[in-house]
């Protein structure tokens, strides 16, 4: 499932060398971005059924289409953060691989399939790219009992579709900016968290996904 | 986990981001994800910053994959899941667990003077991560950072002169703060902490054997 180990000089690999500390966060008189009115239809194709016809029935037809939405913006997206042709193809393959085999885990109350496949990128970037070990929180699963209500996960749907909306009307230099961040272009110090997106309601609303979600753990 | 309801200091949006974007230290991502392993509040805004990501991920560029692209991944499925190893019986979340092998009673601990003992963990060198014993009522040796130093609370509690630091809470100091961490009395402390520059120690002991214990 990994990349070789001999690639450690290919372009990218020196990103990281960047001294902490030494950079000061880049300060930008941020503009809040203007949203949309807000729509109450169901969202367009959110990728959520094709996730659960993979869990259920191995679906492979559901799995192509997938592939070929997100498998070139994966590929982009790794090789922005510094991978050579060759190797975000590998890594891509591998991404849609680990998308398929923890189709199981991907809790659609909680993150859109977009954010959830971005999380797998990031990792296996992390760990082809870097070289680094990325540990992540402890896993939270729905028991085989229960799953989360379909109103919660039309809500964070939604939601996740209206802060992409959000990420396209931004002004340019501020998108640029959060995108340098989630390439690697920028380091831990140089990053600003306020990036004038909305993000007050997708954070109340995770949080009331995982409050469920703990109930039904107890 | 326990009842961590009662966190009171939390990450910040700046490291959060930095989570989600992975642009942290993998020693600050270890300190990090153990927090959120604790914190439902943190892990809330932890995955809005991750959902920035997915929309970057849907409205980005795109480059073409290779014809035999989705025959290969096909392929790679067939061969099954990686499948990690379980660690069992731990006393600490899953993250930390993978540093230390299981539980913080395997942690082989070496003493670093006034009954405080410590044990770097492994990690990319950009960052150093370490747990830290305080015996109840002792004191880690007044220091500063030159970086930015994190460390949360594992068992125990702590107070320096800005706060009182207990289970689950995390303690984000930077160059401004010197500061002399004493474990509070009742209980020996155990600390996560990560820091990206050396300590700087406020007397000439600590200093002296400053490279020696890497701290």
């Amino acid at each position: 499932m990994f990349c070789s180990l001999d690639r450690s000089q290919e372009v990218g690999a020196y990103l990281y060398q960047v001294p902490y500390g030494v950079l000061k966060p880049i300060r930008l008189h941020y503009q809040k971005a203007c949203i949309p009115a807000v729509k109450k239809t169901a969202p367009q194709n959110t990728w959520v059924q094709h996730l659960k016809r993979i869990q259920a029935d191995e679906d492979q037809q559901a799995f192509a289409e997938l592939f070929g939405h997100f498998a070139p913006r994966i590929k982009a997206f790794l090789m922005k953060s510094g991978a050579s042709p060759s190797m975000a193809e590998e890594c891509t393959q591998e991404v849609m691989a680990t998308l398929w085999h923890k189709a199981h885990l991907f809790d659609p109350s909680r993150a859109s399939v977009a954010t959830w496949i971005f999380t797998i990128a990031r990792n296996k970037k992390i760990d082809a790219l870097r070289k680094q070990r990325r540990p992540e929180p402890e896993d939270l699963e729905w028991g085989p009992q229960a799953e989360p209500e379909a109103s919660d996960v039309l809500v964070l749907q939604q939601e996740s579709q209206q802060l992409t909306q959000a990420m396209t009307v931004l002004p340019s230099q501020q998108r640029d900016l959060i995108t340098k961040a989630y390439f690697g272009d920028l380091s831990h110090s140089e990053i600003a968290a306020e990036t004038g997106l909305p993000l007050g309601t997708i954070k109340s609303r995770l949080r009331l996904a995982l409050a469920k979600l703990r109930q039904t753990m107890k | 986990m326990n009842d961590m309801t009662q966190i009171k200091h939390h990450l910040t949006d700046q490291l959060m981001m930095g989570y989600a974007a992975g642009a942290l230290p993998e020693a600050f991502n270890l300190v990090v994800a153990t927090h959120l392993s604790m914190c439902d509040s943190c892990r809330a805004a932890a995955q809005a910053y991750d959902a920035i990501g997915g929309a970057i991920l849907e409205t980005d560029t795109r480059v073409s994959v290779a014809d035999d692209a989705l025959a290969e991944t096909l392929a790679l499925i067939a061969q099954g899941p990686s499948v990690p190893k379980p660690l069992n019986n731990s006393d600490v979340s899953a993250p930390l667990a993978a540093y230390i092998g299981g539980s913080l009673r395997d942690v082989k601990w070496r003493s670093v003077g006034m009954g405080v003992r410590q044990a770097v963990l492994s990690t990319s060198k950009l960052a150093t991560a370490r747990l830290l014993y305080i015996p109840a009522g002792a004191a880690v040796p007044d220091h500063g950072h030159r970086g930015t130093e994190l460390t949360l609370v594992l068992q125990g509690a702590f107070r320096d002169a800005t706060a009182r630091f207990a289970e689950g809470d995390v303690e984000v100091a930077n160059e401004d703060l010197n500061h002399t961490p004493v474990a509070e009395i009742g209980e020996d402390c155990i600390c996560l902490a990560a820091t990206d520059a050396p300590l700087r120690f406020n007397s000439w002991i600590p200093r002296i054997a400053q490279p020696f214990l890497r701290i």
